[in-house]
């Protein structure tokens, strides 16, 4: 049954006993055409997109635990294009678009609430920086604008422009298509949608092992819910794709850690935009049911421990409250940690891996979320025909042979 | 005024210390020792509060932390206002200002109660299935409208001016919780001398005991047990007692945070509002308690329907009568005893509706034996009463008999369940006990055991003698002598005993009272296949409001185990997360505040460049001088000024904030050319080096001079915002890569004051305080020891303007002398000093790069025209990924010098480099400017670039699209004046 109006108004007079199961819980079959592991945003969109696009829908999509309970789950939901090299470009825009009909596509509402993404910069460096990714942005036809601080104050008031502050916010860089989603519905959406094609979603189904033939061919997987063959394997494990593919005897140039969020209680609208701030480690919006929802820095040290120290939420909530002094007296309600996967140069890897027949997506890092519709998308292609997808070229695991890294970050990073 | 509802005798209010407060603008009164909670109930108001979205009439639920509904905003003007605090946490006190929240116009008539018209409309999740015809009609539509309707209270205006603390402490026992179990923890555990914290969140220590009317503990009433036992407490050396404090993390390797809350009960103060403590305990003792949980029926959520024990608490402890005729729903039989209590204070108990087909029960004697009537077999199956409760039906389970009751005061008795969120924080195992209908803790995995009820505990002697144990053993494991058994005698009450009461299906039968989710919503949940509670949670929200689902989990279980024919114990559990219950963002930055956000961190010259009237600017955690404008000049034109006087005289410059290391031992020199692309092993002592140190990856990292002062000694210095890094770096190779090598290093940063002389005329002002030495004798990238108007300072001949220049290292504190000696000098030559932005401009005339600016972890030393850098050497860091195919293709960026065709035109940093004047969408860069600056020797603006094929390219005309239209730009050398390089040398 669609989601729409008038079945939800339908339902309402039925006390809502027909709606179906949004996806089935099947027992896993002895093959599949394709193996997706992790039930993510990511895997779940990947094996969709293998289903509309390319015809593959003998797809089984295993998860270890519950579907979109990884970072899909955990992050803060930012969402944008501006990135400054043109193989970042190409991805998150791409991904951008996709968001831009998501709802529609999947006929579930995953809440794209295209509000704005303003990143403060609080020095010279900054400045250049962001100035420097607003003429990149401009060049490759993606919208990011340079705003004074007065101006970045009209587009979010409570942002404390005072030039006294310690680290006084010189301007902004603004994407007015970037914003947020709601996490879990892009999840469920990707599942419901993909379900609906055939695909097997396999809960609580730990794959435990890796079957390749005497040539190194991907066979199979061993799960705790017995084995099963497949000539094409898709690993899109986040945190723990380093276990997966060590199974497979592949070690990844990843590295993993705790990185944290926390959500205030819910209050009235006072933020209606997203609001960066690399530069002091702070990123906040308000979610549509009114919680702040806050992302802190990774931790510096490697651990699979889904909670982070205290120390660097306190550093977080430091900044916050120095950005936006009327949320001082806030409260912060939950707090929690997910696991994520960092690669030498913090940009993802897409692609073929030296394994025939399997293939990888990971090392989103901090900023998967955003790519989930173009990681997908384009991991799909690569599954499908064997090949990398243009988009996903750049990003292939090959890079670190080639010295071809796309190192995002360490163009923030300045000395004197 | 009177309070109506307020007992004539007992409880621990101060009868003589009358409170006047407000609750949505009217005036009442309440007497010190009452939270707002008891107080309102005194007065006889039981609504406070409108759900979050069918805006239903609340009242108050419970007595403590756990309450859903009772949120209301505290004013205390502007920047102090306080939203979606519990009137059950809220100790009042003179002119408190309480209002209700999330309703319009008011509490009693609230126009967002509409909503419930579309509550069939409105289950689980229905915004997943609809606002979406276009993201346009989301966007200006469907979001604004859900986002008015969410949120609760609002966020004060302003910033708020009270102050906030930050403790670290370590003890060798914490005690958290300071009831039954927790006080009798304490006494055994400070008794062995051991350091000990005792917390509790309330503002009086002892838990359930404060509450209790007649049980006697070692001979004497309960309370007063408490009073005096508190009373020794205080008296030992220790022992910290925090009351108003809760526990509300637990981290790695028992280390617990706790939040004090100071002031809040006050009219003022100047104290800070509250405080941070983070504690390293070696054992944690977690008496955290239970929490009884209400019963899941249809209308559960009117006013005037509250737990059982809470009306108990009401009762006993703040002399407040929070009904005028009680029904007790009682599946467990702490019902009975509230029932009992509140009869033997004159509130007449209508019923007592049994679920359980009881047998023997000695509380149903009780109750019998006072007169009350018993109903076993009995369910609740519906409520009436608006505003508040009026009407209870019942429904006789064996006959199906439905009656009808009245009373204004509904108590539910539903079962207690133990409070393990820290002890599930700790990383410790739950396991599910039946018998309990809770989960209880299993596996420890930090040094913490739990006491007393929250490990599912409820016998009162046994409670105390649990706590005993535990407070002995924690210390005795933490350090101190053996420990004995100890009994402590108590009343023999009879034991309490209940059952897991089975949810009643209808309609507005609620689990998460402030979120709104009732059976319907968990059954809809799993009938669309959220089978996994953490699924039913995100979808339904239940357990997602600001308790965090203290009274709402187990009962989530309960309905998902109904609905599904599972037990409870297969259906797994949601993560219990910190904090416990919410903790206010200002304690937990404490002082990082304003100026103490981030450190600023000044040079040893900061002073004298202050009143040389510096303008300073932010570099990381620095203030450095960006300029040193005369009277008159903006940045523009005192840096052409400075620039000039440099180039034609002298400058002075603080370079104190560059890195350095000292690095010593036997393999210094072999570390330091592993590190540096650089050759670094020949170095000859008194000599220094330009360096390169590149990533593993092949990219420009860090710049800097190394200077071997001996054999086995090195001055190393970095880049400013490279200092941390590049240590870091250093001893991670050393203690990882080489663990054999014989290196020691030192941060010696802040060690020197480093003033840079620049110029020509440098060598004029110096050689005057050098008497015997001559300079000549110090050739360039030379290094000395002097001595300098008597200090002893270390002399680099180094240059980064391309002039002669030198950079002296003088003892921090001495730095100050030598600047005012050396300003002086410098002014006799005509010179002045100089500062960031002038520095920028020199080297950049020179096509000197800048780390971070020219290069952005991309760039290998190649790119930046050191093509030849470490060709020669065996290996250093980055070698290999040098030799890779990419950093030897054809396109690479390549520094070069851009001069705009107009001559004037200044290039915007980070602006993009094309062929065409006007490239379409998509177009791909060339390259972009990295530095661009008004060159005061060129009289002209110039600009460094990276640029693809840049070397290849010198001579081309290119383009700089822009907004306003396109500049036009030749490409040059990036060496803009002195291409020979023989001022430096002069």
């Amino acid at each position: 049954m669609r989601f729409n109006f008038w079945n939800l108004a339908k339902q309402s007079l039925t006390g809502h006993t027909g709606w179906p199961e949004q996806w089935r819980d099947p027992e896993p079959k002895s093959a599949y055409d394709v193996v997706i592991i992790g039930a993510g945003g990511h895997g779940l969109a990947t094996a969709y997109y293998l289903a509309k696009e390319h015809g593959i829908r003998n797809v089984a999509v295993m998860e270890k635990g519950w579907l979109g309970g990884g970072n899909t789950g955990r992050n803060t939901t930012i969402i944008r294009s501006n990135y400054l090299w043109e193989e970042s470009e190409a991805i998150y825009e791409h991904a951008m678009v996709l968001w831009e009909t998501l709802s529609q596509e999947l006929n579930y509402n995953v809440m794209y609430s295209p509000r704005g993404v303003m990143m403060l910069a609080h020095n010279e460096q900054d400045v250049r920086i962001f100035k420097r990714h607003v003429h990149a942005n401009r060049l490759a036809g993606i919208d990011n604008e340079w705003l004074s601080a007065e101006q970045a104050k009209d587009f979010c008031p409570p942002l404390n422009i005072s030039p006294n502050a310690r680290y006084p916010i010189l301007g902004a860089a603004l994407q007015r298509r970037g914003g947020v989603a709601r996490h879990d519905a892009v999840a469920w959406g990707y599942a419901r949608a993909a379900d609906r094609m055939g695909v097997d979603i396999i809960q609580n189904c730990a794959v435990t092992g890796i079957h390749r033939d005497h040539n190194g061919v991907v066979t199979g997987v061993e799960t705790t819910r017995g084995e099963i063959k497949t000539s094409r394997l898709g690993i899109a494990a986040a945190g723990h794709t380093s276990v997966i593919m060590a199974m497979a005897g592949l070690h990844m140039p990843l590295e993993s850690f705790p990185l944290q969020a926390l959500v205030s209680e819910p209050i009235k609208p006072v933020l209606p935009c997203v609001v960066m701030s690399n530069t002091t480690h702070a990123y906040i919006s308000q979610s549509d049911k009114g919680e702040l929802v806050i992302g802190a820095g990774t931790d510096q040290y490697n651990s699979y421990s889904q909670t982070g120290s205290l120390h660097i939420t306190t550093r977080t909530l430091d900044a916050i409250c120095e950005l936006f002094p009327i949320t001082r007296r806030l409260r912060m309600l939950r707090n929690w940690g997910g696991i994520v996967d960092v690669t030498p140069d913090r940009s993802p890897i897409i692609g073929l891996t030296p394994a025939e027949g399997l293939f990888v997506n990971c090392g989103w890092g901090t900023g998967g979320f955003k790519a989930t519709p173009g990681s997908g998308h384009v991991f799909a292609a690569t599954i499908a025909h064997n090949q990398p997808h243009p988009i996903a070229a750049p990003f292939s695991l090959h890079r670190f042979r080639t010295g071809r890294l796309i190192d995002e970050a360490a163009a923030a990073a300045v000395s004197h | 005024m009177i309070q109506p509802f307020r007992t004539q005798i007992g409880g621990l209010v101060e009868r003589w210390n009358a409170i006047r407060f407000t609750f949505d603008g009217r005036a009442l009164i309440g007497f010190k020792g009452d939270t707002l909670a008891s107080a309102l109930l005194a007065n006889g108001i039981f609504l406070v509060g409108r759900s979050v979205k069918y805006h239903r009439p609340r009242g108050i639920l419970a007595a403590g932390s756990e309450e859903p509904n009772a949120l209301v905003r505290i004013v205390r003007g502007h920047g102090r206002d306080t939203p979606n605090l519990r009137a059950t946490q809220i100790e009042i006190y003179e002119g408190l200002a309480a209002v209700s929240q999330n309703n319009f116009p008011s509490l009693a008539f609230d126009l967002g109660a509409i909503a419930r018209l579309g509550e069939k409309f409105l289950l689980a999740g229905f915004y997943y299935k609809t606002f979406m015809p276009s993201l346009v009609a989301w966007k200006k539509l469907f979001e604004p409208a859900i986002r008015h309707a969410a949120g609760l209270g609002r966020a004060p205006i302003g910033e708020d001016p009270d102050q906030y603390a930050n403790r670290y402490a370590h003890c060798d026992v914490l005690i958290i919780g300071a009831g039954p179990a927790g006080l009798a923890a304490a006494r055994a555990a400070a008794a062995t001398g051991v350091r000990v914290i005792l917390c509790d969140e309330q503002a009086q220590m002892g838990g359930s005991l404060l509450a209790d009317s007649d049980t006697d503990i070692e001979g004497r009433p309960a309370r007063d047990w408490v009073a005096s036992l508190l009373r020794d407490l205080y008296r030992h050396e220790n022992i910290i007692l925090l009351p108003r404090t809760t526990a509300f993390g637990y981290y790695a390797d028992n280390f617990v945070a706790l939040a004090e809350r100071r002031t809040d009960h006050q009219s003022a103060s100047s104290y800070p509002r509250e405080r941070l403590w983070q504690v390293r305990a070696k054992e944690v003792v977690l008496a955290t308690g239970a929490i009884e949980r209400p019963l899941v029926f249809p209308n559960n959520d009117r006013p005037g329907i509250m737990l059982a024990d809470a009306a108990r608490v009401y009762l006993n402890r703040y002399a407040v009568r929070p009904g005028t005729t009680a029904i007790v729903l009682a599946a467990h039989d702490s019902g009975y005893r509230a029932a009992l209590d509140l009869h033997a204070a004159g509130i007449p108990i209508a019923l007592i509706a049994d679920p359980r087909e009881t047998t023997y029960n000695p509380w149903v004697q009780r109750a019998q034996k006072a007169g009350i009537r018993v109903a076993a077999g009995t369910e609740p199956v519906n409520t009436f009463g608006h505003l508040r409760v009026h009407t209870l039906q019942t429904r006789h389970g064996a006959s199906g008999t439905i009656e009808t009751h009245h009373a204004d005061l509904i108590l539910m008795a539903g079962g207690w369940t133990p409070t393990v969120h820290l002890f599930s924080q700790s990383r410790g195992r739950l396991r599910f006990d039946e018998q309990l209908g809770a989960h209880v803790p299993d596996i420890s995995v930090q040094r913490e055991r739990s006491a007393g009820a929250c490990r599912g505990l409820f016998d009162l002697n046994a409670t105390l003698e649990d706590g005993h144990r535990a407070g002995a053993e924690a210390a005795t494991t933490s350090g101190a002598a053996s420990w004995s058994h100890a009994t402590i005698p108590t009343t023999i009450i009879p034991i309490m005993t209940g059952t897991a009461a089975l949810p009643i299906t209808g309609r507005h039968a609620f689990v998460d009272f402030q979120n709104d989710v009732t059976i319907s919503d968990i059954q809809l949940a799993l009938r669309e296949g959220f089978r996994s509670v953490e699924h039913v949670k995100r979808y339904t929200a239940t357990g997602m409001a600001t308790d965090q689902g203290k009274l709402s989990n187990v009962n989530t279980l309960a309905v998902m185990a109904q609905a599904t024919n599972r037990a409870v114990a297969d259906l797994g559990l949601t993560s219990f997360r910190p904090p416990y219950t919410p903790v206010t963002f200002g304690t937990l930055a404490g002082l990082s505040r304003g100026a103490l956000f981030d450190p600023i961190r000044t040079t040893p010259l900061h002073t004298q460049e202050a009143a040389e009237g510096a303008m300073f600017e932010n570099i990381g955690a620095w203030k450095r001088a960006r300029y040193f404008p005369k009277p008159g000049e903006d940045l523009h034109t005192a840096v052409i000024r400075e620039c000039r006087t440099v180039r034609e005289t002298v400058g002075l410059f603080d370079a104190s904030t560059l890195g350095k290391i000292d690095v010593s031992g036997p393999d210094a020199a072999l570390f330091l050319d592993r590190l540096y692309a650089t050759p670094l092993r020949n170095l000859s002592p008194g000599k220094s080096r330009y360096s390169i140190m590149l990533t593993e990856a092949g990219f420009v990292m860090d710049d800097g001079i190394v200077a071997r002062l001996s054999e086995t000694n090195f001055h190393v210095t970095t880049t400013t915002g490279g200092a941390a890094r590049v240590l870091a770096h250093m001893e991670d190779y050393l203690q990882t890569e080489w663990p054999w090598m014989q290196v020691w290093l030192t941060s010696i940063t802040e060690q020197f004051a480093v003033i840079a002389l620049q110029g020509p005329r440098a060598r004029d002002v110096l050689q005057p305080f050098l008497n015997a030495i001559d300079l000549a004798s110090l050739p360039h990238m030379g290094v000395r020891d002097f001595r300098l108007c008597g200090i002893p300072v270390r002399l680099f001949r180094v240059s980064f303007t391309g002039e002669i220049g030198f950079e002296i290292n003088i003892p921090a504190d001495d730095g100050p002398i030598v600047w005012a000696q050396l300003r002086e000098a410098v002014a006799g030559q005509g010179g002045c000093a100089y500062g960031m932005e002038t520095m920028h401009v020199l080297r950049a005339e020179k096509g000197f790069f800048i780390v971070g600016q020219e290069t952005d972890g991309t760039v290998i030393p190649d790119d930046l025209g050191f093509g030849a850098l470490g060709h020669a050497k065996l290996d250093f860091v980055g070698k290999r990924s040098l030799a890779l195919p990419h950093m030897r293709a054809p396109g690479r960026l390549r520094l070069v010098g851009l001069l705009t065709e107009d001559g004037t035109t200044k290039l915007e940093e980070g602006a993009q480099i094309t062929a065409e004047a006007r490239p379409p969408p998509g177009t791909k860069s060339l390259g972009h400017v990295t530095s661009s600056y008004t060159s005061a020797a060129l009289g002209r603006p110039i600009a460094l670039a990276l640029l693809a094929n840049g070397r290849t390219r010198i001579g081309e005309t290119l383009n700089i699209p822009m907004p306003t239209g396109s500049v036009v730009v030749h490409v040059v050398s990036p060496v803009f004046i002195d291409p020979e390089g023989t001022r430096a040398y002069g």
